[in-house]
C-alpha cells in the first residue's frame, strides 16, 4: 500500500495530540478557583493528596474532562459525517437543525417533567435526558431529510433546509425560554449556549455507551464516506446503495450530536473546524479522518472549557460561546479564501 | 419590433396599474391594521374613542393609552416592517440571490449584538445612542455581505452567504447572550433577541421617521440600477453602471433601515425575506416597483403580525420575531425546494 507514508503521518500527528490534549489537561487542572499544581496532581492519582484535593480532582475536575472528551468527540465525528455525506465542508450538526432541535426537546422535556429548573434535576431527568435530546435531534434530521428531499438529495439543499429548520428551532426555543422566570431563563440560557455543566460521574455514565456504540458503528462505516465523497452516480457505480448508507451514516451523526447535546446544550462550530483542521493534517481518508478529528475536537474543547472557566471568573462563560469565537472567523476565512 | 414595443408597454402598464392597487389597497389595509392594533390589547377600546382621542386632545386614561402606548406601537410595527421589507428587497438585488434577508445574513443580529453593549454600558444611553451603536452592529456583516458580493462576477453563491450568514448571526446572538448573562440583562435582552415592540416609544417612531425619509428616497432612487443589476455584471458594465457603487450605497441603505429597526425593535428575522418574494411575484422584477410594494406590503405584514402577537398567548406577549421567523420559514423552505 503507498498509505504507509500517510499512516506514519496519521501515528505522528495522533501522538502529538494526546501529548498536547494531556499538557493542556494538566494546566486547565492548574487553573480555576482550586489550582492543583501538576506535581499534585500525580501525587493525587497516586493517592498522596489531601482530601480536599482528591474530591476536587475526582469528583469535579476529571468527570468534567472526561465529559468534555465524550461530547467533543461525537460532535467532531459527527461533523465529519455530515460533512462526508453532504460533500459540503460547510456542514454541521450547530448549523443545520441537528443540534437545535435536540436542545429543544430538552428544555420543552425539563419544563414539563421538573416545571422548576432551579431546583436540580432529578436523577431520572438526567439519565432519560439522552433518549430525549436523541428523538429531538432525530426529528430535526428527519424534517430536514423529507423537506429536502425532491426526486433524490440535493446536498446544497439539504444544507440550506438545515439552516432554515435551525432558524424555526431557535425561533420556538425562544418563545419556550421566555416561559421560565429569570432564575431558571438563565439556567437554560447558559445549558443552550452550550456548557458542559455535568461536573458529575453519573452523566457520563450516561452518554458514554450510546457514544461508544455510535463510535464503532461510524469506524465500521467509515469506508462508504469516502465512496460517497466521489458523488452519487460514482458511487452507485461501485455497488454502494448511496441513499442507504446516507441515511444510515446521517442516523449515527444525529445520534452522537443528540447525545451531545443531551449533556452539553448546543456547541455550534466544533464539529465545522474540526474534521477541516484534520483534513489538512491527514488527508481525506475517513478511517484516518474520523480519529483526527475526534482529537482535534477534544482538545479545541478543553481550550475552550478552560478559557470559558477562567477568563471572567467567577462568572463562567457558557463553552459554546467560546468555541464559536474560535469557530466563526476560521470559518469566515474559509469561505474568503476560495 | 414595433410589435414587441408595443407588447412591453403594455406589460409596463399593467404592472404599473398592478403596483399601484397593490399599494392602495396596502394602505387600507395598514390604516385598518393600526386601527385594530390601537383598539385590541389588555384593554379594550372602542374605535371611536380611538379616533377621538388621536384627533382632539382628551386626557381621559382611554386617550392617553392610546396616545403615549398604542399609536407609536402601531406606527413603529408599520415603519420597522416596511424598512425590514425594502432591505431585504434591495439585499435580494444586491446579491442577485432570492434567499436575501438582513437577518439571514446576520445584519439584525450585528445590530442586536451592539444594542446589548450599549445595554451594558449604560442603562440610559437613549434613542439616539442606541441607534448609533445598531448601526456599527450592522455594519459589520454588511460590509462582509458587500465584500462577498463583489468578489466574484456570476454573483455569489447562495449556500455560502446563507451560511456565511448564518455563522457569523449566529456568533453574534452568542455575543450578546454572554453580555446579557454578565450584566445580569438576560431576561431584558431576551425580548430584544427575540424581537418586540414593547418598548416603542414616540421619540423611537421620530427617530425611525428621520431615518426613514433619508433611506426610502434613496432605495427608490437606487431601484432603477438595481434592476440593472439584477441583469447581470456584463449587462451592467455594458450599460455604464458602476456596479460596486450601486452596491455599496445599496448596502448602506440596508444599515440604515434594518440598524434603526433593531434599534427600535430588536431582530425581527425573515420579514425581509418573505415581503419581497411576495412582491416579485405580484409586479415582476423590475425594482421600481418591487421597492415601493415592498414598503407596503412590510409594514401592514408587520402591524398584523403585531397584532397576532399580542392575542396567540394572552396575557404574554410572544415574541415577534420568534413569530415572523415561524411565517417565514416555510416560506423559505418553500424558495429552496424550488431553487432545485
Amino acid at each position: 500500500m503507498i498509505a504507509t507514508g500517510k499512516q506514519k503521518r496519521f501515528i505522528w500527528t495522533v501522538t502529538t495530540l494526546v501529548i498536547i490534549i494531556l499538557l493542556t489537561f494538566i494546566v486547565s487542572l492548574n487553573l480555576g478557583s482550586f489550582s492543583i499544581k501538576p506535581s499534585e496532581v500525580i501525587q493525587t492519582i497516586l493517592g498522596q493528596g489531601t482530601r480536599k484535593q482528591e474530591i476536587v480532582l475526582f469528583n469535579m475536575r476529571l468527570p468534567r474532562i472526561v465529559m468534555a472528551i465524550l461530547v467533543a468527540t461525537a460532535l467532531a465525528v459527527s461533523g465529519t459525517i455530515l460533512q462526508g455525506i453532504t460533500k459540503n465542508d460547510l456542514a454541521d450538526s450547530g448549523i443545520l437543525g441537528i443540534s437545535s432541535g435536540a436542545a429543544l426537546a430538552v428544555v420543552m422535556y425539563i419544563y414539563i417533567m421538573n416545571g422548576n429548573i432551579y431546583e436540580g434535576i432529578s436523577d431520572i431527568t438526567i439519565f432519560t435526558m439522552p433518549v430525549v435530546a436523541l428523538a429531538g435531534s432525530a426529528f430535526g434530521a428527519f424534517l430536514i431529510y423529507s423537506l429536502a428531499w425532491k426526486k433524490g438529495l440535493n446536498p446544497t439543499r439539504l444544507i440550506l433546509i438545515g439552516v432554515g429548520i435551525n432558524a424555526a428551532f431557535n425561533a420556538l426555543l425562544i418563545v419556550f425560554q421566555l416561559r421560565f422566570t429569570t432564575q431558571e431563563f438563565n439556567r437554560v440560557m447558559v445549558w443552550i449556549s452550550g456548557s458542559i455543566w455535568g461536573t458529575n460521574w453519573n452523566y457520563v455514565i450516561t452518554i458514554l455507551p450510546w457514544i461508544i456504540i455510535f463510535l464503532v458503528l461510524t469506524m465500521y462505516k467509515a469506508r462508504y464516506l469516502d465512496v460517497l465523497h466521489l458523488g452519487d452516480s460514482l458511487s452507485t457505480g461501485l455497488g454502494v446503495q448511496v441513499e442507504k448508507e446516507r441515511r444510515t451514516l446521517l442516523l449515527f451523526a444525529v445520534a452522537l450530536a443528540g447525545v451531545a447535546t443531551s449533556v452539553a446544550g448546543t456547541i455550534s462550530f466544533l464539529g465545522l473546524i474540526s474534521p477541516h483542521i484534520a483534513r489538512k493534517l491527514v488527508g481525506p481518508k475517513h478511517k484516518l479522518l474520523l480519529p483526527t478529528s475526534a482529537l482535534i475536537g477534544t482538545l479545541l474543547l478543553l481550550i475552550s472549557d478552560t478559557v470559558a472557566r477562567n477568563l471572567l471568573a467567577p462568572v463562567e462563560i457558557p463553552v459554546g460561546i467560546v468555541v464559536s469565537v474560535i469557530g466563526v472567523p476560521y470559518f469566515i476565512y474559509l469561505m474568503v479564501k476560495e | 419590433m414595433d410589435k414587441s414595443t408595443h407588447v412591453y408597454d403594455e406589460k409596463r402598464i399593467s404592472r404599473m396599474i398592478i403596483a399601484s392597487s397593490i399599494i392602495i389597497i396596502g394602505l387600507i389595509l395598514l390604516s385598518f391594521g393600526i386601527g385594530l392594533s390601537i383598539s385590541l390589547g389588555a384593554k379594550d377600546i372602542s374605535l371611536s374613542t380611538v379616533i377621538s382621542s388621536i384627533f382632539t386632545g382628551k386626557d381621559a386614561v382611554d386617550s392617553e393609552i392610546v396616545r403615549d402606548v398604542r399609536l407609536p406601537r402601531a406606527i413603529a410595527a408599520a415603519l420597522v416592517g416596511a424598512f425590514l421589507a425594502v432591505s431585504g428587497a434591495i439585499m435580494q438585488g444586491v446579491t442577485k440571490n432570492p434567499i436575501a434577508d438582513p437577518s439571514i445574513m446576520g445584519i439584525t443580529q450585528g445590530a442586536t449584538l451592539t444594542v446589548s453593549v450599549a445595554f451594558a454600558m449604560q442603562a440610559g444611553i437613549g434613542h439616539v445612542g442606541l441607534m448609533i451603536f445598531a448601526f456599527i452592529g450592522a455594519m459589520v456583516s454588511g460590509l462582509l455581505v458587500y465584500f462577498l458580493s463583489t468578489r466574484s462576477i456570476k454573483g455569489v453563491d447562495p449556500v455560502k452567504l446563507v451560511l456565511a450568514g448564518t455563522a457569523l448571526g449566529t456568533l453574534f446572538i452568542s455575543f450578546a447572550i454572554a453580555i446579557a448573562m454578565y450584566f445580569n440583562l438576560s431576561h431584558q435582552l431576551s425580548f430584544w433577541i427575540a424581537g418586540g415592540l414593547t418598548t416603542a416609544t414616540w421619540q423611537g417612531v421620530q427617530l425611525l421617521s428621520i431615518v426613514g425619509v433619508f433611506g426610502v428616497i434613496a432605495a427608490i432612487i437606487i431601484s432603477s440600477n438595481l434592476t440593472i443589476l439584477s441583469l447581470g455584471e456584463e449587462v451592467a458594465i455594458g450599460l455604464g453602471k458602476k456596479t460596486n457603487t450601486i452596491r455599496m450605497i445599496g448596502i448602506l441603505i440596508v444599515i440604515l433601515l434594518s440598524g434603526s429597526s433593531v434599534a427600535v425593535a430588536g431582530n425581527i428575522a425573515f420579514v425581509g425575506l418573505i415581503v419581497p418574494q411576495i412582491a416579485r411575484s405580484l409586479v415582476g422584477p423590475d425594482y421600481r416597483y418591487i421597492i415601493p410594494c415592498s414598503l407596503v406590503i412590510g409594514a401592514v405584514l408587520l402591524v398584523f403580525s403585531d397584532i397576532m402577537a399580542r392575542m396567540i398567548n394572552q396575557p404574554y406577549e410572544t415574541p415577534i420575531g420568534s413569530l415572523t421567523a415561524l411565517i417565514g420559514i416555510p416560506f423559505f423552505i418553500y424558495l429552496v425546494r424550488k431553487g432545485g
